[in-house]
């Protein structure tokens, strides 16, 4: 059973035990447009609660990935590398970015759960 | 440049990009698409291959109004350095308006009427952001007998790809023999229109400048035939990067020259030798000793782009800046254009990014990164 919560910055984490999948929400691949590239951590990477920890870059512009809480870096999506375009077809799914183990579970906390995050992109207009 | 605080315009257009789903965003003063639904790599892939229509309608357009070719020419000549006085009926040509220093304070096209009963008319084409600064300083400069009328009740829009010019015959027939870099007036089904054979994408196509009351009829049009979709500014961007085409205010400024810009090519002859214009002192001595700096082409390895501000270094310092940088969906790879010492300008020159304070290598490459397909009629 796993738990997904998002981020201000449209970054998700999709939790099962202490390991924390992490990517970008569907509204952010459509913002981004298309992916042409994905700038990934080397593994073993310690990173802090809402640290730089990738970049995607789409055609238009750079756009950075902040840790929704602090870990170290256990895996990076190779799959990416050559096909950055999974980010837009499938951002919750095939299209994610690394796997973190989590620090401390608490941090989770701050996190919107789908539900809150849904009423956060209602009030972007 | 325009004043960032006024409200944004809008162009002519701006309800037929809404109607498309087009993501509004502040440009040079304008609320403009900077892409459609279906996004910038299509728009892109969809230009280089059958015909994508651009709002260009920003832009600023006016007249050169004097009593015959040749004084309306020198006027000109005043502030730009190309040859406008034999430019011939009907040719349009590529400048800059500079500064005293030889600086680039816009880059403009230039047109001469095909009709002899216009003679002494050239039209101007100039950026948005640098319009209201253009024409007041063109307006300053000029003799008493030469006037400048603007066009702002004009619309512009550009056909570009390499079936642009099937489809604007059915509604234009006498565009389909125009050579690159050639205008005429003529008429869009019964609206006229003026004509030339030009763009900024490096493909064949056209930029129609039309009535602002006409322009949205024009549109719907050209948008109902199936070889059209309407493409933003993300792609126009990426497209004329993939053509080595300058974008003023990054890959030209004021602090840069024609010939640091690797522009030199539209300083025709008799303008290097008589000079004659703002900046010649600078702009003769560098095309007679090299600049110390120009712009080049840059392609990065790899996949990762390197985009505007990425520090260039070779022999372990830095060597200069990127202007421009992204990834150029028809290449499928980066590329990007940027300033570096003369002694880095060869190309194959082996260089170091600096992205995201880490080193990404580079080549100096020749521009434009994919062939140009401009439209040359067959001699005889």
């Amino acid at each position: 059973m796993s738990t997904i919560r998002y981020t201000k910055d449209h970054e998700y984490i999709r939790v099962e035990g202490d390991i924390g999948t992490v990517g970008i929400s569907d509204y952010a691949q459509a913002q981004l447009g298309d992916v042409v590239f994905v700038d990934l951590p080397a593994p073993g990477k310690e990173v802090a609660q809402g640290a730089e920890t990738a970049v995607v870059e789409s055609v238009k512009a750079a756009s950075e990935i902040y840790a929704p809480v602090a870990g170290s870096v256990v895996e990076v999506n190779a799959r990416l590398a050559d096909n950055p375009a999974t980010v837009n077809e499938a951002p919750l799914g095939d299209g994610w970015f690394l796997k973190l183990r989590i620090a401390d579970t608490a941090q989770l906390d701050a996190l919107m759960t789908e539900e809150q995050y849904q009423d956060y992109l209602k009030t972007l207009g | 440049m325009s004043d960032p605080a006024a409200p944004a315009k809008r162009t002519p257009l701006y309800e037929s990009h809404v109607a498309a789903g087009g993501r509004m965003v502040p440009f040079a003063g304008y609320e403009m698409p900077v892409q459609y639904p279906t996004g910038i790599l299509t728009e892109h892939n969809w230009t280089r291959e059958n015909a994508g229509l651009f709002d260009v309608s920003h832009m600023g357009q006016a007249f050169l109004l004097g009593p015959d070719h040749d004084t309306t020419a020198r006027a000109l000549e005043t502030l730009c350095p190309a040859d406008f006085v034999n430019l011939g009926l009907g040719k349009q040509r590529y400048s800059q308006l500079l500064a005293s220093d030889g600086g680039i304070l816009d880059d403009i096209m230039v047109t001469r009427s095909v009709d002899p009963a216009e003679d002494g008319a050239l039209m101007l084409v100039v950026n948005a952001a640098c319009k209201d600064a253009d024409f007041a300083l063109i307006e300053q400069r000029l003799p008493a007998n030469v006037k400048l009328l603007r066009a702002g009740h004009r619309a512009l829009v550009a056909l570009q790809g390499p079936r642009a010019a099937e489809v604007l015959a059915k509604h234009c027939p006498d565009s389909a023999d125009m050579a690159f870099m050639s205008a005429r007036s003529t008429r869009f089904d019964n609206f006229d229109c003026h004509v030339s054979r030009s763009g900024y994408t490096g493909e064949d196509g056209y930029e129609i400048s039309i009535n602002a009351k006409y322009v949205a009829t024009v549109w719907d049009t050209l948008c109902a035939d199936p070889l059209v979709k309407p493409i933003g500014l993300g792609a126009r961007d990426s497209l004329r990067l993939e053509a080595g085409l300058c974008l003023y205010g990054h890959d030209i400024d004021a602090t840069t020259s024609p010939v640091e810009g690797a522009l030199a090519w539209s300083i025709q002859k008799r303008r290097r030798e008589e000079g004659g214009f703002p900046g010649a002192d600078r702009i003769q001595r560098e095309l007679r000793d090299g600049p110390s700096r120009l712009r080049v082409g840059i392609l990065p390895e790899g996949r990762q782009p390197a985009r505007e501000g990425a520090e260039i270094h070779a022999d372990g310092r830095k060597v200069g800046v990127v202007t421009s940088g992204g990834f150029g969906p028809t290449r499928n790879g980066p590329c990007a254009m940027g300033y570096v010492e003369a002694a880095f300008a060869r190309p194959g020159t082996a260089l170091t990014l600096i992205v995201r304070d880490k080193p990404l290598p580079a080549v100096v490459a020749p521009m434009p990164f994919v062939p140009k397909r401009f439209f040359q009629p067959k001699a005889g």
